[in-house]
């Protein structure tokens, strides 16, 4: 169970405003969160502060495969995305990162900018702290459970190809 | 129930008789591709989790084509570390500056991506090759990482859109047309996490390029995937090219369409997407007459032999109106050398066009033609998001390279009917 304060966003937020183009040669995660949401946002990445929560609209995270996005959304201190729903690269590059992103367009029209918000990951609950209102978010399917709980899809392949090999 | 094309595709990589939208699968992987700016992030995370050996390396592509030649120093290192690991596993397909061209333009033309195949690669606009009835799509570095070590990835097996599309395009008129008045139809989100198909009797009208045009931005409609049958175009367009076992597939008459949408090319019109969503579309009678400082010509979507040769056509003993820079940017270096071979070159540069060798430069506000606050371009790339081309204040509006030549040639927005 997480708790946090929610920044709150609209439709279609894409990978160019997440973290423009012009910083992809950023050498850290900590440089990119810098920057992250600046074009829309100029004061999110210094107010953002550790466990905090962004609520985005329909299709967060559309446009570029970037891995940079959900990457510096991290790196700037945020537990996990909120949405309607995402586009599908940002989807799979959270995932694979380990991020933990939830779908619910119930939650994402209800709760608003500044609510303090609490999320359990293993039921897909979601609770506005701020206005008492609960939703249920779509549960995460057992196998993407696995990757997530591995901290990634890499260190479960991993740990896999090892296995597969008696190491 | 049947299968669509790219639902056949999926379950024959992943060893199973059928799959449904919405599956989760692990797939086998024919080929797994980067660039200069998603391929260091994959080789970190590659060599932090301490993998040793690439799956196969035949079947990965390496390919410097966003800042390259290397527009600075931190673009240097890039290219650097990728170059490093092509080397380190002695990878097939790895294109450096010399041989490199634009990776959705280039892969198709060395045939290393064909028919039937299953492709992912670190760049969203991957799913280019559907235009050979391939399954590619867009992902992130780390799958590109999971692809080269284990030569697998998941999947969830995506629903469908069917874009029937009847009658023949008029001149002039182009798949970036067809493409742009499609996500004007569905939004930019229309397609999201959906494979687009693309059938009828219209497919046949349409031209190898055409095809990649439209495949190209099916993700500008949130689409996992584009894809067209394989007919008599696309075997000959592979003949010579692909030198491999390959299968075609075909969906199942029974296949299930969450969707249809039906677009009679014949009624087309030169169409753009205004700033800042590629599905802002009008046609260009619409808006014709807005102000522009900049053209550019070139792109993954649109930097094939056909649009450097539709684009020339309309320059041709025409000039580049004052206060009008107009870049044009071969995809692959093949392309620049049948435009100097075509004395298509000769027309651009008398034209008074820049003509710059292979990059994606200025399509993601690289380099090569960046703007500064208050300008606007036409632009044949795909993307008109803000700052996409350089500064927020800046804007892109999404056009054919005929509409971009015709433009060039006006000094406003305007059709080749215009001139």
């Amino acid at each position: 169970m997480y708790t946090g304060k929610v920044f709150k966003y609209g439709n279609n937020i894409d990978t160019d405003v997440i973290i423009p183009a012009r910083y992809l040669n950023a050498p850290s995660p900590e440089e990119l969160a810098k920057h992250c949401m600046e074009d829309i946002d100029i004061d999110f990445a210094s107010t953002v502060k550790e466990g905090d929560i962004i609520v985005g609209g329909a299709n967060f995270g559309c446009g570029s495969s970037r891995e940079h996005a959900p990457i510096a959304i991290r790196a700037c201190g945020v537990r996990c995305v909120i949405a309607a729903n995402f586009a599908r690269i940002f989807y799979r590059n959270a995932i694979n990162i380990g991020f933990p992103i939830l779908e619910c367009p119930e939650a994402s029209e209800a709760i608003q900018n500044g609510d303090t918000v609490s999320v359990d990951f293993d039921s897909g609950l979601i609770k506005d702290e701020t206005t008492g209102q609960t939703f249920q978010a779509v549960a995460f399917p057992p196998f993407i459970n696995r990757i997530i709980e591995n901290d990634g899809l890499l260190p479960y392949l991993k740990a896999r190809m090892d296995a597969e090999e008696g190491k | 129930m049947g299968m669509t094309m790219t639902q056949k595709i999926l379950a024959a990589h992943a060893g199973l008789p059928s799959v449904k939208a919405g599956d989760l699968i692990e797939a086998k992987l024919d080929l797994v591709l980067g660039n200069d700016v998603t391929t260091p992030v994959a080789v970190g995370v590659f060599d932090k989790i301490g993998f040793t050996r690439v799956f196969d390396k035949d079947k990965i592509a390496i390919v410097l084509d966003h800042y390259t030649p290397c527009k600075d120093i931190k673009s240097a290192q890039l290219c650097a570390t990728a170059r490093n690991f092509a080397k380190r596993f002695n990878i097939t397909h790895f294109y450096d500056v010399g041989q490199v061209g634009i990776e959705h333009a280039l892969l198709p033309e060395k045939g290393i991506v064909g028919p039937g195949e299953l492709i992912i690669g670190a760049d969203s606009h991957t799913c280019t090759y559907g235009a050979l009835g391939a399954f590619s799509t867009g992902v992130g570095s780390t799958d590109m990482a999971a692809g080269m070590a284990a030569g697998e990835n998941w999947f969830k097996v995506p629903p469908a859109i069917k874009v029937e599309l009847t009658g023949k395009l008029k001149p002039y008129v182009s798949g970036k047309d067809v493409i742009l008045h499609l996500i004007g139809m569905i939004g930019v989100d229309g397609a999201l996490y959906k494979s687009l198909e693309f059938v009828g009797e219209g497919v046949k009208e349409l031209s190898m390029d055409d095809r990649f045009t439209i495949a190209n931005m099916a993700i500008e409609a949130g689409g996992k995937n584009g894809i067209f049958p394989v007919d008599e175009k696309t075997l000959e367009y592979i003949k010579g090219r692909v030198n491999r076992p390959y299968n075609v597939y075909e969906a199942d008459p029974d296949a299930e369409y969450e969707r249809e949408v039906v677009i009679d090319l014949s009624t087309l019109e030169p169409t753009v997407s205004l700033p800042h969503l590629p599905s802002n579309t009008k046609t260009v009678s619409e808006v014709k007459g807005m102000k522009i400082d900049q053209v550019v010509i070139g792109s993954c979507t649109n930097g094939r032999i056909s649009d450097m040769r539709i684009a020339a056509e309309i320059l041709k003993g025409r000039k580049v109106a004052d206060g009008v820079r107009c870049i044009v940017i071969p995809a692959t270096q093949q392309v620049y050398m049948d435009c100097l071979k075509e004395g298509i070159a000769e027309i651009f540069i008398e034209s008074g066009c820049a003509f710059s060798t292979p990059t994606c430069g200025p399509c993601l506000g690289g380099h090569m033609g960046c703007m500064c606050e208050g300008e606007r371009a036409v632009s044949t790339t795909n993307r008109n998001f803000v700052g996409r081309m350089g500064h927020t204040k800046s804007e892109v509006v999404l056009a054919s390279p005929a509409v971009a030549a015709a433009s060039a040639v006006l000094g406003y927005l305007g059709a080749p009917s215009d001139l």
